[in-house]
Formats: C-alpha cells, sequence, structure tokens
C-alpha cells in the first residue's frame, strides 16, 4: 500500500504565496527519487476535492518537504492545516529524474516553484552542476542559498530584473550554453538538463537538447485525477522511437519525460 | 442512547451476508467499482486490496485503440468533476493482450464496459469479448457524453436503446449490463426497453452532461466543451433515477452516481439497487470501496440484517 498517514512537523509561510510543508512519513521518505511526486488529500476540503499532486522538495531523516504556492482552492485549503495534525499522502508516484554519472555536469533548469523537485536532484547528484532559476520577480526566486551551500553554481533571472540578469532563464543557459560549445574538450554528451518549470520552458529547453544533442529531462506539470494511471487526465503527447504518437500519463508514465518522447501541441 | 448500550444490544456475531446475484453473477458483496473510474484494475493493485470488490467494471472499450479527447479533460466542481476523456482505450484485443493476464491471476469478476460507433460495432464488441478467457459480464455503454459518436446518442433515444440492446444481446452469451443515461425525460421508458430487449441488469447513473467555462479567456476548459458531471453533486439525481428504475423494472439495477460512502451506497439499496458502484471516490481515496464495504456489514449489524438483499428497495413511504 503506498497510502500514508503523515503529521505535519513543520507548515511555515516562505514568501509571497510560497510555504513549506514538512511531513513525517518514513515510509515514502525512505523511497522517495528526484522528480517523483506525492498525491496529497485535502484537509477540510476532504470528499468534495481531488487530491493534489506535489514535487518532493526534500526527503530525509524520515521525513519529506513539500513547496508549494498557494494558486487555488485546493493549496489554499492546505495551508490552513496545522502543525501536528494528521495529512493523507499518497507515494512516491511516478518516474523521476535518471541520476547522471559522475562524467555529466548536470545543468538544472527552474521556473518559480520548479526548483524544489531540482534541489532533491541537486543532494543526489555525484558531481556538482549549474542551477539556472527564473522567476517573475525576485520573490519567485526560491531556496537557492541551499544550492549554494551544497556548492553549486546559481545563476538567475527574473523577467523584471530584480534579482539576477533580466529576462528568461533560458537567456543565462544560453549564455553557459556558447561559453562552453567554444572549448576545447566540449563534448554534447558531456551534460544533461534536469528542468521543472511552466510548459513554455521546458519546450524551449527541450529544443535546445535536441539542437544541441544532448539530454534534456523535462518534468510536466499537469492537473491531476487519480494520480495512479487510472483516470487518463493528466495526459501528454508523447512518440515512441518508431515516431508513433500516443497519450501518455503524466502521472504515471512521467511525470519527467526526455525532450525527445514529447510531442508539444501548438497550444501548449 | 450511547454507544455503550447500542452494543450490548446487539446480538453477538451477528452473520452477516454480503452476497449477491447479479444478472447470473455471483458476487462477493454488491461494490463494484464503476467503468472509467478503476482503470483496468492493476492501476489500484498497488493500493489495495482488489479481490474485496464485489466486481471490477474495467474502462470503456470498442474494437479498436481509441484515442479518446485532447487534454484538458478533467475539471474539479464544487461537488465532483467533469471529465471529458473519450473513451480512450486499447481496443478488444489491446486489453487481452495486455490487462486481462493480469486480471485472470485475480479472484475478482471483471465486468468489460462495452461501446462502439455504430449499431455493428456494438454487436461485433459484444461478440468479440466470447473469446476473452476471464470477463465474467458486459456493461453496454450507450451513456457516453464524450464522444462524438456512438455513446449517448444510443441512450437517449428509445428506438435506437432498444436496437442496440438487441443487437447486443444477440451476439453475446456473458450476462448483459446496460449502463443508462440520466438525461432522459423518462428514466422508466429506458429501463424497460433495455429489460424488454434481453438485458439482465441495469446501471445507472451515467454522468451528466456539464459545461466548464473560464470567464478570463471565455473559452471552455474542457478541450470537448462538453463532459459528465460525477460526484456527490450528482447523488440525489442517481437516487431518484434508481428509484424509479427499480420500480419499472424486475431485473436488477446497480446504483451509482457520487457515492462517497458506505451511507450513499445504502440510500441506493435502499431505493431499490442490488448493487453500487464506487466512481469519483476511487480518485479521492483509493480504498473508497472497501470502506464502503466495511460500512454496509456494519449497517447491517447495526438494524439486525442478515443479508443484504434485505436492503433492496426496502424504501419506507
Amino acid at each position: 500500500m503506498k497510502t500514508e498517514k503523515t503529521k505535519i512537523v513543520e507548515h511555515s509561510h516562505l514568501v509571497g504565496d510560497y510555504r513549506l510543508l514538512v511531513l513525517d512519513a518514513p515510509e515514502i521518505s525512505a523511497q522517495a527519487v528526484p522528480g517523483q511526486f506525492v498525491h496529497v488529500r485535502i484537509p477540510q476540503l476532504e470528499e468534495s476535492a481531488l487530491r493534489r499532486p506535489f514535487s518532493l522538495y526534500k526527503a530525509e531523516n524520515s521525513t519529506i518537504s513539500i513547496l508549494y504556492k498557494v494558486v487555488g482552492r485546493g493549496t489554499a485549503a492546505l495551508a490552513t492545516a496545522a502543525e501536528g495534525s494528521e495529512l493523507d499522502v499518497m507515494g512516491p508516484f511516478g518516474n523521476g529524474f535518471p541520476i547522471p554519472g559522475s562524467e555529466v555536469t548536470p545543468l538544472l533548469v527552474a521556473g518559480g516553484y520548479g526548483v524544489a523537485p531540482l534541489y532533491l536532484m541537486a543532494t543526489r547528484c555525484l558531481k556538482k552542476g549549474v542551477l539556472f532559476v527564473g522567476g517573475a520577480t525576485a520573490e519567485d526566486i526560491l531556496c537557492i542559498d541551499e544550492f549554494e551551500k551544497l556548492g553549486w553554481d546559481v545563476r538567475v533571472a527574473t523577467m523584471d530584473g530584480t534579482l539576477g540578469s533580466q529576462g528568461l532563464v533560458t537567456d543565462v543557459l544560453d549564455e553557459w550554453l556558447t561559453e562552453n560549445s567554444a572549448r576545447n574538450d566540449y563534448s554534447p554528451a558531456g551534460h544533461e538538463i534536469f528542468a521543472c518549470g511552466p510548459d513554455g520552458m521546458l519546450k524551449a529547453l527541450g529544443d535546445r537538447a535536441i539542437a544541441g544533442e544532448f539530454k534534456g529531462w523535462l518534468s510536466l506539470d499537469k492537473h491531476m485525477g487519480c494520480g495512479v494511471g487510472a483516470c487518463l487526465a493528466c495526459v501528454q503527447k508523447l512518440q515512441n522511437v518508431g515516431g508513433d504518437e500516443y497519450w501518455g500519463r503524466v502521472c504515471k508514465d512521467g511525470p519527467v519525460f526526455e525532450s525527445r518522447e514529447i510531442v508539444w501541441e501548438s497550444s501548449e | 442512547m450511547n454507544d455503550e448500550t447500542k452494543k450490548s444490544d446487539l446480538p453477538i456475531d451477528v452473520p452477516v451476508d454480503l452476497s449477491v446475484n447479479i444478472a447470473g453473477l455471483e458476487m462477493k458483496n454488491p461494490v463494484m467499482v464503476a467503468s472509467g473510474t478503476f482503470g483496468y484494475g492493476s492501476e489500484y493493485a498497488e493500493q489495495m486490496d482488489i479481490d474485496r470488490l464485489g466486481a471490477i467494471v474495467v474502462k470503456g472499450i470498442c474494437m479498436d485503440a481509441w484515442d479518446g479527447n485532447k487534454p484538458s479533460r478533467m475539471v474539479e466542481v464544487p461537488g465532483g468533476l467533469v471529465n471529458a476523456i473519450g473513451l480512450q482505450g486499447p481496443g478488444v484485443a489491446g486489453f487481452d493482450e495486455k490487462y486481462m493476464p493480469f486480471l485472470r491471476q485475480h479472484d475478482v469478476p471483471v465486468i468489460v464496459n462495452i461501446w462502439g460507433r455504430s449499431l455493428e460495432e456494438y454487436g461485433e464488441v459484444a461478440a468479440a469479448f466470447e473469446d476473452v478467457e476471464g470477463v465474467s459480464g458486459l456493461e453496454l455503454n450507450i451513456s457516453c457524453p464524450n464522444v462524438k459518436e456512438g455513446g449517448i446518442a444510443f441512450g437517449t433515444n428509445p428506438t435506437m436503446t432498444a436496437d442496440v440492446v438487441a443487437h447486443v444481446r444477440k451476439n453475446t452469451t456473458l450476462p448483459l449490463i446496460v449502463k443508462l443515461s440520466p438525461n432522459v425525460p423518462n428514466i422508466a421508458e429506458f429501463a424497460k426497453i433495455a429489460e424488454a430487449e434481453g438485458s439482465d441488469a441495469l446501471s445507472l447513473i451515467n454522468t451528466l452532461p456539464a459545461m466548464v467555462i473560464d470567464v478570463e479567456t471565455r473559452k471552455p476548459v474542457l478541450s470537448n466543451v462538453i463532459g459528465g458531471l460525477s460526484g456527490s453533486a450528482i447523488h440525489p439525481v442517481a437516487v431518484k433515477l434508481v428509484w424509479e428504475a427499480a420500480k419499472a423494472v424486475k431485473i436488477p439495477v446497480i446504483g451509482m452516481g457520487g457515492i462517497m460512502r458506505a451511507e450513499d451506497a445504502i440510500e441506493f439499496m435502499i431505493a431499490g439497487a442490488a448493487a453500487v458502484a464506487v466512481g469519483t471516490a476511487n480518485f479521492i481515496d483509493p480504498v473508497a470501496s472497501l470502506n464502503v464495504i466495511d460500512g454496509i456489514a456494519a449497517y447491517m449489524k447495526r438494524h439486525g440484517m442478515s443479508s443484504v438483499s434485505e436492503l433492496t428497495g426496502s424504501l419506507e413511504l
């Protein structure tokens, strides 16, 4: 069984609409792979709301942490859950990021709170790499000090220029790629992208991975129903190596896909 | 009366018989899981003991693999959700190859929900399941609001309902359950038609046609524009329709629509259902159906009932 009655150890306000939730969840914590998610039953709403999926931000000492933004009625209700109370959590679910070998420089690319699963990823990577993180404004750039503590190179971009360079996260990534591709020892196999954020950003990163002939692992964020692959709500158009297209389930077949698997629809 | 006196008033160890026979199908208990809310069984096997279920009704299947609708396919609304998955499925052969080996290892009846785009295809799909080992029954889907051809078009027209039930009946020896649409002016009429044309049982209700608009973009939230409403919101509607259908026919009725807890299921049975199916609640709590089974048993003990069939149609007017 993958449902755990967890206890809220810490539930705090970070900045703006962002909150941190720490749960005592020994079973989930022990199994957690970066990029996986947990499916949380929303207290108060109970039967009148679907569960909400959240990426794992941390998994250590029998606990798991979730970093979330209050965006709708589900997260608004979750935000009222008191420390010490119980939370019904299913997981860990889905396929996470593959941990690259020590010869590969991991390039973590985050949009806003998409940084959460990338922190767990950074703690598990064999080689320290670069975190590229973007957001609308300085408030959307979260927990970069923690990456710095791990010894990671952190590069920030905000749309309004209130932190890091002004512009898109892909702009700062492009600088790094240009810089590195000029080096004599450059090899496309020497780095891989691991990303989480909005679809537009993911598509832009996938395009770069395909053009630059390196791997790009993208974690998709979709509204989910069941979380276990039964309801077929959270589908994404994918293609297999033969080019056959099909609907993949983000919850069960993902949420992490390699760039070449994803077929972006024109509306996305 | 407090809890202490309640307990002592009860006979000790009343044997509670939860078993039911629906359309010739022996079930351990009257609690099934509704088509489209439980995948093909394997998806939930890690979360719960699927062998405890009365039956599993798998997601709708037509002859060949079917893509379903584009996303977005589901949206939460107060009291439930609106979905327009569009019957994505592997087709008969794909289902047999991919999902039946797992289901055959389990001790739970498998009912396959079937649909077609034409009368002929309905018959073809039904006939194809004659050769699939391990299938205990067919549920005829003539009430899905999310496909352009087939589905609800058959279930909301009396002549078409009669034709499709009769045609499928000719093509299958399996127990046949006809799943009725709530979107008709007189459910009793459709219940009687299905019974007259050879249906062994009825299941109702399918989702209610519904629509959600994003006011900021002024666009429909679902790519299919319309979808089907399920969840608590439709429960009282479903109870009323089950009550009316059950009064109209002699064949067993399977009640579904917004069962979240045992009381909701018991309500259906009192209204006349011989069995029930848990749907949307599976998404919220994978063990919802098992809680319903336990809750029905507890209710029976509390009311001194020995057989769950005593509940069926026990409405006091």
